[in-house]
């Protein structure tokens, strides 16, 4: 075997940073790996990838020493046109990827550029397209795509030029559980018939797990801290160092007193189910606290709501739910659902076309935007459509201007706020030099610094890494029972299970369930048709024969008090 | 077409996107008569002196031909032209500001305003009425005055929004080697 | 809020079937002989051959209606917009003054000055629908090729379709940013002119950042598609060009010669009855 890829005593620092962004960098890629790197949010991990993919340095300029090879040749001397014949990335924001008018013409785009004469090209094209299960949307456009739809067109625009590794930065960010288990399938696929390379860059580690790994590479603050066999970087403790979720079920192994061996294949859910015992889980199950049931005022609530973009084609209909005043609602349901365009409309952003929504009892149905501001408030999905200020700072502060706070008050919310989303050592950075994830968090901070008296957030989680995704729904909990009603649009389901006190599932523009989140996950039937997915931990205590509700609870235990010994 | 770059080709594209957006929904009307503030030329100033003048009168070209054609049917080429020269025009002083690098002086800011508001005089006041009386025989004192009005509002426009998204944009660009995290 | 814009609209009828290239080709030739003449006979002639074509493709009234209507104010407007500022331009061109009406101070009613009005308001009634017509006929995939072809640099092409690609984005990108900041107090759509300009900017600013950081993202992914590399590029959506779509191109270069022969005959543009 030969090496893909070199990195030999590599660091980078950015132009504008005075710190380098990666250190001593030692690492090869044989030709045909297949690798996760995971790392908490800002550790350098899309910064790697493109150093690889060579947007470092062509459009990102900075330091470099040390070296990179590629198959051999020093990186430097391959222009990003040869690198792109051997590297195909699939980047964060498959929207951003599509660059054609439709699909067809997205997936031919680098045959395009190489000058393939059309009949050949519509014959790859329609290959590849068959290997990737878009073949029937050839014609369509990009917004009539559902979000996993969109991964796989995005994919086969990458395929058509048969490079031989493949490099995907957060695959899985915004696609609803089966949509990512089916993406998973695909890369599997897909290597094992032509045996390329495989890098991943992904913070659910889990998810990414449905698929063998060779290794895992685990990165801290810029530098690499641990590569090795999965089985072994699952077993050595390597995750909890450096604050990441590992899968939920080998959390539910450490709970149970089982020591994680490398040997038990800890990387796969069957074989290392086997290793549970049920007396040791029951002996440690603890009884489920009984939920005082408050007394309830229902604080917002929806009648009949309709909503469509256009004439004919309906996106919410007979949307009826209640959010009691101080409870934590989750959102749910497949990609292209409706999550999004319900919570705009409660915010305002989108005006209903049928129906009634009251605000402890009034009517507030005609209320525009900014009259509800001020007690709704709305983090939305794309972070960058709300940043209007230079300074992280500035931003936060933005979001206060209105509301005439002594400045002594607004100079506490502000320093809370930041220190809560872990943006205080940011916190005089341009919001253009953040990470993903780091963004998303200038936007929460935003909106919350406000204390609306009801939040929605849509997918505030996605691409955050384990701490300050923990960080966050902590303090988001805390404020909750302040008195705070929270909607929260989420694809995570043991965060479903963890916060929320009431669950609705939406599913193609209705709610089709409100209820406790363990009677919805009992039920497989609406599950899989809402392309949604049990937790490991289910199949667990089914597989040990014990009440689910009582295993996840006691995990969920366990999981806060291991979290109050990081600080 | 040589050395014209993948970003410079997307900046066409989406600016020119951006520019018919701008035009369509963020003008406000100033009470005169078929006169309203045309914010879409102050982002297309701003474009000319980030990404030059190719760029930027290509945006000017196609974003004001494109405008036309899909919101009225029809280009009106005389004033399609005049956009794609003031994206020009102004484009010309990018080099001599250097946006990229941060640092905006006053200097550069009276640069870039004096050289809008001579390329806009220029742009307005004579070549669209000149190209109106020539492609479209309009009679000269109706083209002159409607020149003379968008010269003046542009002008404002380009001068107040345009010089604050610039001031605003150098700002962001942070200096070689000076962001530290903060404990 | 769904905005009104004229784009592609699906049939199949022999001016779909064209290649884009004849379209295009079609379109700008016969806007360019319209733009150029004022001579009656040949605006009636092109009018005729408008009505035809629109009739060939199968396009309703109501389907375009809302630019159609659009654009008849528009030329309504312009065409009282000239007589009110030169109410004897029409005396000027055809160097004659038969007088309608005396009116009131300079704003006499000559037959001369109705009758160049007539050729101005006649000359868009011929453009507007080809242009439409090319528009909803042409599917945007295939229109930078044609430009491509043509001879417009495929980077330049390339550009105008991805403006045509982003313009639904960068639409629901503003719409959803003015949202935001509405959110938080700002109003773009209230108080005096100098407020609006000011809340106008918090609305730029981040639609600026939004774009620049979108204009990054897409041509990185363009560049690791391998796109600018070489000095050509073929396009997958291109027809190729069919018999029926020389004859078409023959039709409009003939139609236009005769148009430029019959309007510059005499030297002058405009066709002189008095
Ligand atoms: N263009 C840039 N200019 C300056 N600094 C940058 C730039 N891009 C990233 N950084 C900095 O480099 C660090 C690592 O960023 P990177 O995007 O590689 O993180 P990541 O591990 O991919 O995080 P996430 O999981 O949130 O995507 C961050 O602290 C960020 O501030
Ligand atoms: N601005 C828009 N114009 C027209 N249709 C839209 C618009 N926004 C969303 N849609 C359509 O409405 C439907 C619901 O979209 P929505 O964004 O609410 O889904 P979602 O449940 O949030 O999905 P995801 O999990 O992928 O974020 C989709 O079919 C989408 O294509
Ligand atoms: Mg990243
Ligand atoms: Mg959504």
């Amino acid at each position: 075997m030969t090496n893909a890829i070199e990195f030999q005593d590599f660091s980078f620092t950015y132009r504008s940073q005075s710190e380098p962004t990666l250190r001593q960098i030692q690492l090869t890629i044989q030709e045909g790996e297949r690798i996760l790197i995971v790392g908490p949010s800002g550790s350098g991990k899309s910064t790697l990838a493109q150093c690889i993919n060579g947007l470092i340095p062509f459009s990102y300029p900075g330091t470099w020493e040390g070296q990179v090879l590629i198959k051999g040749q020093d990186a430097r001397e391959l222009s990003l046109f040869d690198r792109s014949l051997h590297i195909g990335t699939v980047l964060q924001d498959p929207d951003a990827q599509f660059v054609g008018l439709s699909v067809g013409e997205d997936i031919a785009f680098a045959l395009e550029n190489k000058q393939t004469e059309r009949p050949e090209m519509q014959e790859i094209v329609e290959r590849v397209a068959r290997m990737t299960d878009v073949e029937t949307l050839l014609h369509a456009r990009l917004n009539d795509l559902s979000g996993g739809q969109r991964q796989r067109a995005a994919l086969a625009g990458v395929l058509v030029e048969d490079a031989d590794i493949l490099l995907f930065d957060e695959p899985l960010a915004n696609l609803d559980p089966v949509a990512g288990q089916e993406a998973m399938a695909l890369m599997d696929r897909l290597q094992r018939e032509t045996n390329r390379t495989l890098i991943v860059v992904e913070h659910r580690i889990e998810d990414v797990l449905v698929i063998p790994f060779d290794r895992i590479i685990v990165m801290v603050d810029g530098e690499i801290i641990a590569d090795d066999h999965p089985d072994v970087i699952l077993s050595n403790g390597v995750l909890q160092q450096a604050i990441l979720r590992e899968p939920l079920y080998v959390s539910a192994a450490r709970w149970a007193g089982m020591t994680v061996e490398s040997v038990d294949q800890p990387s796969r859910v069957d074989p290392f189910l086997k290793q549970f015992n049920q007396t040791d889980v029951l002996e440690r199950l603890e009884e489920t606290p009984q939920k005082e049931t408050a007394t309830a005022t229902a604080l917002l609530e929806l009648e009949q709501l309709a909503f469509h973009y256009r004439q004919g084609t309906p996106v919410l209909e007979n949307v009826t739910a209640t959010f009691q005043k101080g409870t934590l609602t989750t959102i749910v349901g497949q990609n292209g659902a409706g999550k999004s365009t319900l919570a705009k409309v409660l915010s305002g952003y989108q005006r209903t076309t049928g129906g009634q929504i009251l605000l402890d009892g009034t009517d507030i149905t005609n209320q525009s935007i900014a009259e509800r501001a001020g007690t709704i408030g709305f983090v939305l999905q794309n972070p960058n459509h709300m940043i209007s200020k230079h300074l992280v700072q500035e931003e936060i502060r933005y979001g206060m201007q209105a509301l005439r706070l002594s400045e002594a008050e607004e100079n506490e919310r502000l320093e809370q706020t930041l220190r809560r989303c872990g943006l205080y050592p940011f916190r005089n950075w341009p919001i253009q030099a953040l990470s993903f994830g780091q963004k998303k968090r200038v936007t929460i901070a935003s909106i919350l610094v406000r204390r609306p008296d009801i939040l929605i957030l849509d997918e505030p989680t996605a691409g955050q890494d384990y701490r300050h995704y923990s960080d966050m729904m902590d303090f988001l909990e805390g404020l909750k029972e302040d008195g705070m009603t929270l909607l929260i649009i989420t694809h995570d389901m043991h965060l479903v299970l963890e916060y929320s006190d009431q669950v609705c599932l939406v599913q193609a523009g209705r709610i089709r369930y409100a209820g406790t989140s363990f009677g919805l996950l009992n039920q497989e039937q609406l599950l899989h048709h809402a392309h949604l997915k049990q937790t490991s931990l289910f199949t667990i205590a089914e597989h040990l024969e014990v009440d689910p509700e009582r295993f996840v609870e006691s995990i969920i235990t366990a999981e806060r008090k291991e979290r109050e010994q990081w600080l | 077409m040589k050395g014209f770059t993948t970003k410079q080709i997307v900046a066409t594209g989406i600016g020119a996107a951006v520019f018919i957006i701008l035009s369509r929904f963020a003008a406000i009307p100033t009470g005169v008569p078929n006169t309203s503030i045309e914010t879409a030329y102050a982002f297309l100033a701003f474009m000319a002196v980030l990404f030059g003048p190719v760029t930027a009168g290509l945006i000017g070209l196609i974003g004001h031909g494109l405008k036309d054609a899909i919101l009225y049917g029809s280009p009106w080429w005389s004033w399609v032209i005049v956009s794609g020269f003031v994206g020009f025009g102004i484009g010309l002083i990018a080099n001599r500001i250097r946006l990229e690098e941060g640092g905006l002086t006053t200097r550069k800011i009276i640069l870039f305003n004096v050289t809008q508001a001579i390329v806009q005089a220029i742009g307005w006041i004579i070549i669209a009425p000149v190209l109106d009386i020539l492609i479209y025989s309009e009679p000269a004192n109706k083209v002159f005055v409607q020149g003379a009005v968008a010269a003046t509002s542009n002008i404002l426009t380009v001068g107040v929004i345009g010089t604050l998204l610039l001031v605003t944009y150098a700002k962001t660009r942070s200096k070689a080697g000076s962001l530290k995290r903060e404990v | 809020m769904a905005v009104e814009m004229l784009g592609y609209i699906e049939k199949t009828s022999p001016i779909h079937r064209l290649t884009g290239t004849t379209k295009l080709i079609g379109f700008l030739l016969f806007t360019t002989a319209t733009m150029f003449t004022y001579d009656t006979r040949v605006l009636l002639v092109m009018g005729l051959v408008s009505i035809v074509l629109f009739r060939l493709s199968r396009i309703r009234f109501r389907e375009v209606r809302f630019v159609l209507i659009f654009t008849a104010l528009f030329v309504l407007i312009n065409a009282l917009a000239v007589y009110l500022f030169e109410p004897e331009q029409g005396v000027e061109i055809y160097g004659s003054r038969h007088v309608l009406l005396e009116g009131i101070g300079r704003f006499t009613v000559t037959a001369e000055q109705l009758f160049y009005l007539f050729n101005l308001i006649l000359k868009y009634s011929v453009i507007v629908p080809i242009a439409v017509l090319f528009l909803v006929t042409t599917h945007p995939t295939e229109f930078a090729s044609s430009l491509n072809r043509i001879g417009v640099p495929y980077k330049i092409a390339f550009a105008v379709s991805l403006a045509l690609r982003y313009i639904p984005d960068v639409q629901a990108d503003f719409r959803t940013i003015a949202n935001a900041q509405e959110a938080r107090g700002i109003a773009v759509s209230h108080g005096s002119l100098w407020q609006r300009a000011r809340n106008s900017i918090q609305i730029l600013l981040p639609l600026l950042f939004t774009s620049l950081e979108r204009i990054e993202t897409v041509s990185n992914a363009m560049d690791l598609r391998g796109f600018g590399a070489g000095r050509k590029r073929t396009w997958y959506n291109q027809k190729t060009m069919n018999q029926i779509d020389y004859v078409a191109i023959s039709c409009i270069v003939l139609l236009t010669i005769f148009s430029f022969v019959v309007t510059f005959y005499d030297g002058n543009r405009f066709y002189n009855p008095f």
